[in-house]
């Protein structure tokens, strides 16, 4: 399948802001920095959306754009912790106020399924709408499902993307878990100490069926793995061999390290092994850590692939691995093309 | 690419039944299973009554040997999973088996009362009660304790999750992914879920009545329920092979409001239109309808709008068995999925509990009493918020 087109609200400005002066963040996260959403959104619903769902419907109407898509033939998301806001709204005060005094609107926006109707809802779509929700691997099986759907004959453009946030509530839980340090995101990758910092991110992308004109890249492959007992160099070279892909003809690999010297670790052991004296990057610097992180990865090579084109010298990478594995439970690949 | 994907076993909990067979005989004796909160503490205790599974959560872990800590989603799911493993007979460890699951409020039942500890002080709160809060860890909880690892996933689209759940299991098996996959959906009662529909104000006070001209709203209920669907080289490797065949799906939205149905429910009617294109069949083939059929004013006219618009001069039988169940959320889709399997198995179409009136709008009435009448083709519907619409066909296969 071809992506046609990437867009994410992050915590970087724009890819261009990225490459020049990245955002640099002192704490233990990484917040997103959001555009101005009345170019994507009316203002009366701007005002009822809470911070994930504008940032997700931004994301998806500037990658329909981008696509010169109006009506995709499928919307599917992945979040692993859904409408974190709104749930928390609710549940604090059915707390505080013994379960009197209610209203509805946070309960509606809880559900998972939100950022997508709420998509729908905008464009008027009546098409395939899913919202998966599965930890380290909900970005990973929004994809495999458009990919099996473009298979099944039922879509030709689709719509996918990955929404989660940070909450002040579920940062507070989260970090009592002993999992977030203090750094500055730009030393992140290099500090050698446990833990790593907070992020959150809406990416959003159009993925087709054929190659379009204004298609970036072929996603060759996607593979995701569930507490396998493989080792990663033995999933990572079968992968690479499934599609004929030896090391040698990768420009670029992406890695999914996060500054977390206890998982640090295990990704230096597969560079080591798989990839010596090749080109390798991290993106945990620029998104922070988070279980749908890997759409960041996505956009970010997508992008590098867009922008190499354009520039187009000998570094220009025209071939990306992607390898991402959270909490070294769901390790998973994506393998592009430049078209 | 056009193989058949069979239905080789099911299992279902419920507030009627800890297991297919408990559930079949309340279907069969109009048992239903709504009464006062028993289990769930809630201040609404006496105003609302819900559909509980009979089971406290200390003896569903002793049964499953698994920590009390473990959110009640998961443990219902786990349940049923395994009754639906054992019911097929397969040996899941000699395929390449998934399992997809679906829920709507993971393990919010343990989080809200974490919650109350948290809210009085941040470093309050037993960490244990939120590390399965996660839709995703609620999955994983089962899947671990069933052993299958191929391919894991969660569906989360409110009413309708576990229906989509059901033909993505569906598609991977004919795409050739996995040769066998134990799909469904789990939801527990919570009181996040009973105070955000009563802030909406569907809940009914009394017991619900899907399809009345007064119909006043719908009764929560919780419970799992899961499907084994297997490839047409498991089902042939099978000493019986399976009778009943998955063979229609689709998956439509209203876009139409966050949470209310269109009223001419334009999702529900292409859902059921896509789902009959996909099977090759006629509205006329369609032998029994299992009805989303909440209760509440706007589901029930929305659907039956629908349904009249689809089956125009072909009316089926039409039954709600969420007036046995109550609605269990993301569960409902799973569950009804599982009768309308044993509607086919057994011959049998379910009674409406309670029906009085018919709906001054809608050219038909469901069924009120047990019938006894071969069944070809019965066709699922699951509706949620957001739009997203559902439905599932499930055919006896000839030949």
């Amino acid at each position: 399948m071809y992506i046609r087109s990437a867009s994410a609200v992050s915590p970087q400005a724009s890819f261009n802001q990225m490459l020049s002066t990245p955002a640099v963040y002192t704490g233990d996260k990484l917040n997103c920095i959001e555009p101005d959403y009345s170019k994507y959104i009316d203002p009366k619903l701007i005002r009822r959306m809470s911070r994930i769902i504008k940032m997700g419907v931004a994301a998806a109407m500037e990658a329909l754009k981008d696509a010169e898509l109006s009506m995709p033939d499928a919307i599917i998301t992945g979040t692993a912790y859904g409408c974190l806001a709104d749930t928390d709204a609710f549940l604090s005060r059915m707390v505080e106020f013994n379960e009197e005094l209610l209203s509805p609107t946070s309960f509606i926006q809880s559900t998972h399924n939100t950022v997508g109707a709420q998509i729908a809802l905008m464009l008027h779509c009546h098409h395939y709408n899913n919202t998966y929700v599965h930890r380290g691997s909900s970005f990973e099986a929004a994809v495999l499902d458009t990919q099996s759907l473009l298979e099944e004959g039922e879509a030709e453009n689709i719509l996918v993307g990955a929404v989660d946030e940070i909450i002040e509530n579920s940062h507070a839980i989260i970090s009592r878990f002993g999992i977030y340090k203090e750094s500055e995101s730009n030393k992140l990758l290099n500090s050698g100490t446990d833990g790593t910092m907070a992020g959150e991110g809406a990416s959003f992308f159009v993925f087709s069926k054929n190659k379009e004109q204004n298609s970036i890249a072929k996603l060759e492959d996607v593979k995701t793995y569930y507490k396998t007992g493989r080792k990663a160099e033995n999933i990572i070279h079968n992968f690479l061999m499934e599609n004929n892909v030896p090391v040698e003809n990768l420009d670029l690999i992406i890695l999914g390290n996060n500054g977390d010297s206890k998982t640090d670790e295990h990704y230096n052991t597969v560079a080591q092994h798989l990839f010596g004296g090749k080109r390798l990057v991290g993106y945990k610097n620029y998104c922070g850590e988070y279980p749908t992180s890997s759409a960041f990865a996505l956009w970010m090579a997508t992008m590098m692939i867009e922008h190499g084109k354009k520039i187009n010298n000998a570094t220009s990478p025209k071939k990306i691995l992607i390898y991402n594995n959270y909490k070294l439970k769901y390790p998973s690949l994506y393998l592009l093309s430049a078209c | 690419m056009s193989q058949k994907v069979y239905i080789a076993g099911v299992g279902i909990i419920s507030a009627i039944g800890n297991n297919v067979g408990e559930n079949l005989a309340s279907l069969k004796d109009g048992n239903a299973g709504m009464q006062q909160m028993e289990r769930l503490q809630s201040v609404h205790k006496d105003k609302l009554p819900v559909a509980e599974v009979s089971l406290s959560n200390d003896e569903l872990c002793s049964e499953l040997k698994l920590p009390n800590h473990i959110s009640r989603s998961a443990l219902l799911s786990t349940v049923a999973a395994k009754e639906a493993i054992s019911n097929s007979g397969i040996d899941i460890h000699k395929w390449r088996t998934g399992f997809i699951s679906a829920t709507s409020v993971g393990g919010m039942d343990k989080t809200e009362n974490f919650f109350t500890e948290f809210l009085a002080d941040h470093q309050n709160g037993d960490l244990k009660n939120v590390v399965n809060h996660e839709c995703g860890a609620v999955t994983e909880i089962t899947a671990d304790h069933l052993g299958i690892r191929d391919f894991v996933t969660t569906v989360s689209t409110a009413c309708s999750s576990s229906a989509n759940s059901i033909f993505l299991a569906a598609r991977l098996i004919r795409q050739g992914f996995l040769d066998v996959v134990v799909a469904g959906g789990t939801d527990s009662l919570t009181k996040f879920t009973l105070n955000g529909f009563n802030t909406l104000m569907i809940l009914d006070s009394q017991y619900c009545q899907p399809f009345d001209e007064n119909r006043r709203g719908l009764n929560l209920g919780e419970g799992a329920g899961y499907l084994v669907l297997v490839s047409e080289k498991v089902a042939e490797s099978m000493d019986q092979k399976p009778e009943i065949a998955l063979s229609g799906w689709c998956n439509a939205n209203d876009a139409h409001h966050q949470t209310a149905s269109s009223p001419d429910g334009t999702g529900n009617y292409l859902a059921m239109k896509g789902a009959l294109k996909k099977a090759d069949l006629k509205p006329a083939d369609i032998d029994y309808i299992n009805l989303h059929g909440t209760g509440t004013n706007n589901n029930d006219i929305a659907e039956g709008t629908a349904i009249k618009n689809l089956f125009e001069g072909n009316y089926p039988p039409v039954s709600s068995t969420k007036s046995f169940t109550g609605h269990t959320l993301g569960a409902s889709g799973a569950i009804e999925a599982v009768y309308s399997v044993l509607a086919i198995r057994e011959g049998l179409i379910f009674p409406n509990l309670r029906f009085e009136t018919q709906m001054k709008e809608l050219p038909f009435a469901p069924v009120t009493e047990l019938q006894h009448k071969e069944l070809r083709n019965v066709m699922s519907n699951s509706f949620g918020f957001g739009g997203n619409c559902s439905s599932l066909i499930f055919s006896k296969v000839i030949g």
